[in-house]
């Protein structure tokens, strides 16, 4: 490695991921991404879940190689994974049957050094990240913060130039993920951290506007840099300063806007409308939803980062949420608010059998995959359909994770719309026995 | 206790080329090692020098400890194997292909049913020497632990966790650090348990291979088994009383200072991120982790074990995932080419062993005398589980008495049902009754005892609320069994069931034979048949009934326990 090399410590050009499906259309998860990162800055890659940033972030690692595209380190192409380079993860990762210590001091040992040395950095990057007493605890013994701090450890006694970070907070409560992210920070501005820079990968749009420097907003299908913003403010910032909440605000605003263009276009194309992913959102919630919205304080309309902190959800969640309302005709969303459709309206105040009319209106009106499941149906004369088929037409066009997510929620929605039956066992559709009689 | 799918149930279930092809090449290597043992065998292999059997109990200190050894010589050889066969078929896509449905068929291949083939290999090898004798015994005991071993160590591999290994390669650890930091430690426990199961099972085997006759070839090897043939042999019934009881003896330290330990002690790599509820330690790992004395060994050898471990041997690995590569076709074509000429030439192998010899006619006696042995197998089957699920599901609803009894399972599972033929087949010859019907009790009563403890197991593991809810709603009588207790434990009776029935085929062997002095008993069957036919040294025979018994096995295993214990296992867990 070119330790006087004074460029950018990595550029990433023309960056395209893809998956191979055989015989049709490769599934695009990453398209035209460029990224360059220099020393001393904390950016942040903001997005939603699918839009390829773990994935951007796993072909800055080595880990992966693009489909296509150059990786720069350094000024050099990355082959694999990189000296320099290291990872924190949102599962944390670390291996139960080690301590503290050794896991800690698993990165070193990878690369050879001697014992001293090692158990003398270890207990460095122990006390730096507040582990000092730790040391021979087992990561089933730690709380979830404590196991990232492990985590965070871990990362730093390689002396990385370059840290990633795969949405480290997000699998730990709210109090803890603002400590870990508060005394990062404060190492960070103390210069008390071994790394030059820092590679953040994060859904929380708070928790970007809070550490970096600069954020890449990523859209999805495929995944792109939508839009990229400096974050101006000094160091330490206050997420109450009206200007910090403008900003969250915006992207809130960004991200809402790109979106609803893709599901409005759903039914115009009725035929290639059957294959838009759809989230795996729960009757009850969108119910639940839909109440709350139509009651005091919002009558009807919410404004989104509020209405996330009242129901203490981030973007990440609320805005599935939010987009499988407007895409089923319950609400639309308008540059960061959710407004309530009379449908929508007429719903929340329905009972029980009438909101399940209302909701299979919806169903036919708007998910072409619905209407089609409905109408093999009822061509069949036994009245049953494979649901293979239309598993393996959805593959065609998604990832077979999403296209097992969303034929799970067409179930889950036909069912409770009594649409349609599922017969587990045989992977079958079905008509109610009375319905079967009727027809 | 811990319970993990057995790896007879864990596989396909529909049989597909690449399971003829590995039931080729498991048979055609059979009877490759019988060639190269006959085509070497110049002196007579009789010549053995027996060393006789004392029957005199100051002798059963020093063959149980012969015993014991052997096992544990098998116990290390199965470990090699377990690392190297399944960690080649985890990461070598194009190796995994046909090592796998390989094991597959090899853990259906009747145990006893290699001894013809290893002996003739052995004693070529080593002629006339007990080495060859001793190494013979130690592969049969090999081949009862092995392959589970293997199977589970390879089910491990391929469900590494995602983000473990790329913090193996992110971290660029060597292929040796990952083997030992991450592929052996979350393995573990798994491997552990199926380890004390192969040793558990492992007890009858050895007993069973030390003393053997094969063709002309007899060896009575100093153990507990010779021990008792002979005892057979002089219809010294005291002398079979003290070999159980050294028996006893040896099983009781072994589950005691090894077994409990040591599963308890794999309960540190459990992968999970919540601390389970504590379980007592057994007294011996209490011992092991409070005295310092033994506190100090334990860390000098973690120690070496950590250096070890941590060796790079080489540089750390730089392997980038290529989502776009794909697998070559014509390495796969080659690939595949050499495996079907490879079956066409163990076939060819086959028939033109068993041809001089064999004529369509002995294929419908072996399987005839199957069908009396799978017979048996239903009924006692049937038995057992009409008497053990009701006790089990009784004793596994009450904590107290799963406490004091699933120990007591566990360790008579482990005993080898062999000793404890003689009393049996000494009833028979005094009541002149048809050995056809009592012989065939024997077959179980070494295996029953699993279908006792996963039953436990499964009505222990019964969720507090939901026995509540059989409570509240007061659901009794009929209406229980049939709605809450049978689906509850059925994936655990399965599980143990499979392990019973598996183990009765494999019992057959010996049991449907049985001799008390010079009365000979001997009851229609499968088992029998190949008894008969190793006995006799008739190797074409012996490779027909193993074969056949095979089959059986795996009709078995995919017809019916496999179907059901995925029905078990889909339709009774939530989520």
């Amino acid at each position: 490695m070119d330790q006087n090399f004074d460029g950018p410590l990595l550029t990433v050009r023309d960056c395209r991921q893809s998956y191979h499906k055989d015989a049709s259309a490769d599934l695009v998860v990453l398209e035209d991404v460029e990224l360059t990162l220099h020393e001393g800055e904390i950016v942040g890659l903001l997005g939603r879940s699918g839009s390829g940033k773990s994935t951007l972030l796993r072909i800055v690692s080595g880990l992966l190689k693009p489909t296509a595209g150059e990786v720069m380190w350094r000024g050099k192409k990355l082959t694999g994974p990189a000296e320099g380079v290291a990872m924190v993860f949102q599962s944390f990762a670390l291996f139960p049957w080690l301590t503290v210590q050794e896991n800690v001091e698993i990165g070193l040992e990878a690369q050879g050094v001697k014992k001293a040395e090692r158990e003398e950095r270890t207990e460095e990057a122990i006390d730096l990240i507040g582990l000092g007493g730790y040391d021979t605890a087992y990561p089933k013994e730690l709380s979830g913060g404590m196991r990232q701090r492990v985590g965070l450890a871990r990362a730093l006694v390689v002396h990385p130039d370059l840290l990633l970070m795969d949405e480290p907070f997000s699998a730990l409560d709210v109090l803890t993920a603002e400590t870990l992210r508060t005394d990062l920070i404060d190492l960070w501005l103390d210069k008390k951290l071994p790394v030059k820079s820092i590679l953040l990968v994060t859904h929380n749009i708070e928790e970007a506007v809070l550490m970096c420097d600069r954020v890449l907003v990523f859209s999805s299908n495929p995944g792109r840099v939508a839009h990229e913003l400096t974050v101006p403010f000094p160091r330490p910032r206050n997420r109450y300063d009206p200007a910090f909440r403008q900003m969250v605000d915006d992207i809130y605003g960004i991200m809402t806007r790109r979106v609803p263009k893709e599901v409005q276009a759903v039914p115009s194309t009725a035929p290639s409308g059957f294959a838009t992913p759809l989230h795996p959102v729960g009757t009850n919630l969108m119910a639940g939803l839909l109440e709350t919205l139509s009651s005091a304080p919002y009558d009807g309309r919410a404004d989104l980062p509020a209405l996330a902190a009242a129901l203490q959800y981030e973007a990440d969640e609320l805005l599935p949420l939010g987009e499988t309302l407007s895409l089923l005709g319950f609400a639309v969303l308008e540059e960061g608010d959710l407004i309530l459709t009379d449908t929508g309206r007429k719903f929340a105040e329905a009972e029980t059998e009438d909101r399940k009319e209302i909701f299979a209106e919806q169903l036919r009106a708007h998910v072409p995959l619905i209407t089609a499941i409905r109408s093999v149906i009822d061509q069949r004369s036994n009245h049953r359909a494979s649901a293979v088929r239309f598993r393996d037409e959805l593959e065609d066009h998604m990832s077979p994770e999403y296209a097992e997510e969303t034929l799970r929620t067409v179930i889950s929605w036909g069912r409770y719309a009594e649409l349609f039956e599922y017969d587990e066992e045989a992977q079958q559709f079905g008509l109610e026995e009375e319905d079967e009689e009727a027809g | 206790m811990t319970n993990y799918t057995p790896s007879v149930l864990a596989g396909r279930r529909i049989p597909n080329r690449w399971d003829g092809a590995a039931l080729l090449l498991v048979m055609g290597l059979l009877i490759g090692l019988v060639d190269v043992g006959r085509g070497t065998i110049a002196m007579p292999i009789a010549a053995i020098q027996n060393t006789p059997i004392h029957l005199d109990p100051s002798y059963l200190p020093m063959y149980a400890l012969r015993s014991t050894a052997r096992m544990f010589a098998a116990l290390f050889f199965s470990f090699t194997f377990t690392f190297t066969y399944a960690t080649l078929a985890a990461k070598s896509r194009r190796a995994g292909m046909i090592l796998i449905p390989i094991l597959d068929i090899l853990q259906s291949v009747p145990i006893l049913g290699f001894l013809t083939f290893t002996v003739t290999f052995f004693m070529a090898l080593f002629p006339g020497q007990v080495m060859g004798a001793e190494l013979a015994a130690v592969f049969v005991i090999f081949t009862s632990q092995a392959w589970n071993m293997a199977f589970s160590f390879y089910q491990s591999l391929t469900t590494l966790p995602n983000d473990l290994q790329e913090v193996a390669r992110s971290f660029r650890l060597s292929p040796w650090q990952k083997f030992w930091r991450l592929d052996v430690p979350f393995a573990m426990p798994g491997l552990i348990w199926n380890t004390m199961l192969s040793m558990s099972g492992g007890w009858f085997f050895v007993v069973a291979s030390e003393a053997v006759t094969v063709g002309n070839t007899t060896f009575a090897l100093p153990g507990i088994g010779s021990y008792v043939a002979t005892a057979l042999q002089h219809k010294d019934l005291k002398a079979i009383f003290y070999a159980i009881l050294a028996m006893f003896v040896v099983i009781l330290l072994y589950d005691q200072l090894l077994f409990r330990p040591l599963v308890a002690w794999s309960g540190k790599f459990r992968f999970e991120t919540t601390a389970a509820a504590p379980v007592p330690d057994p007294w011996m790992l209490k011992v092991l982790r409070r005295t310092q004395l033994f506190r100090t060994i334990g860390g000098a050898i973690g120690e070496v074990m950590r250096k070890f471990f941590s060796l790079r041997l080489s540089h750390g690995s730089r392997v980038q995932v290529d989502e776009s590569r794909k697998p070559s076709p014509v390495i796969d074509g080659i690939w595949y080419t050499v495996i079907a000429v490879l079956a066409v030439y163990a076939a060819w192998q086959i028939f033109g062993f068993v041809s001089h010899t064999l004529h369509w006619r002995d294929l419908g006696t072996a399987v005839m005398m199957g069908s009396f042995t799978m017979l048996r197998v239903v009924i006692l089957m049937t038995i057992a589980a009409a008497v053990w699920v009701p006790v089990g599901v009784w004793i596994g609803l009450r904590p107290g008495a799963t406490r004091v009894v699933q120990p007591i399972a566990q360790f008579l599972a482990a005993f080898p049902a062999n000793l404890l033929f003689p009393p049996f087949v000494l009833a028979i010859v005094y009541f002149h009754v048809s050995p056809d019907i009592w012989l065939t009790p024997l077959m179980l009563i070494g295996t029953q005892w699993y279908v006792l403890f996963n039953v436990i197991a499964g009505a222990a593991a019964f969720p507090g609320d939901m026995k509540e809810a059989v409570a509240n709603f007061r659901i009794r009588g009929l209406l229980r069994w049939r709605k809450v207790m049978i689906p509850g434990i059925l994936p655990y009776f399965v599980t143990g069931a499979i392990t019973a029935s598996g183990g009765a085929w494999n019992a057959s062997i010996v049991a449907e034979v049985a001799s008390w002095g010079n009365n000979n008993l001997v009851a229609h069957g499968l088992g029998a048949y190949i008894a008969q036919a190793t006995s006799h040294g008739d190797t074409p025979r012996v490779v027909l009934g193993v074969v056949v018994m095979s089959g059986f096995v795996i009709v078995f295993n995919r017809l019916l326990w496999r179907p059901l214990y995925a029905y078990a296992s889909r339709r009774t867990t939530l989520g």
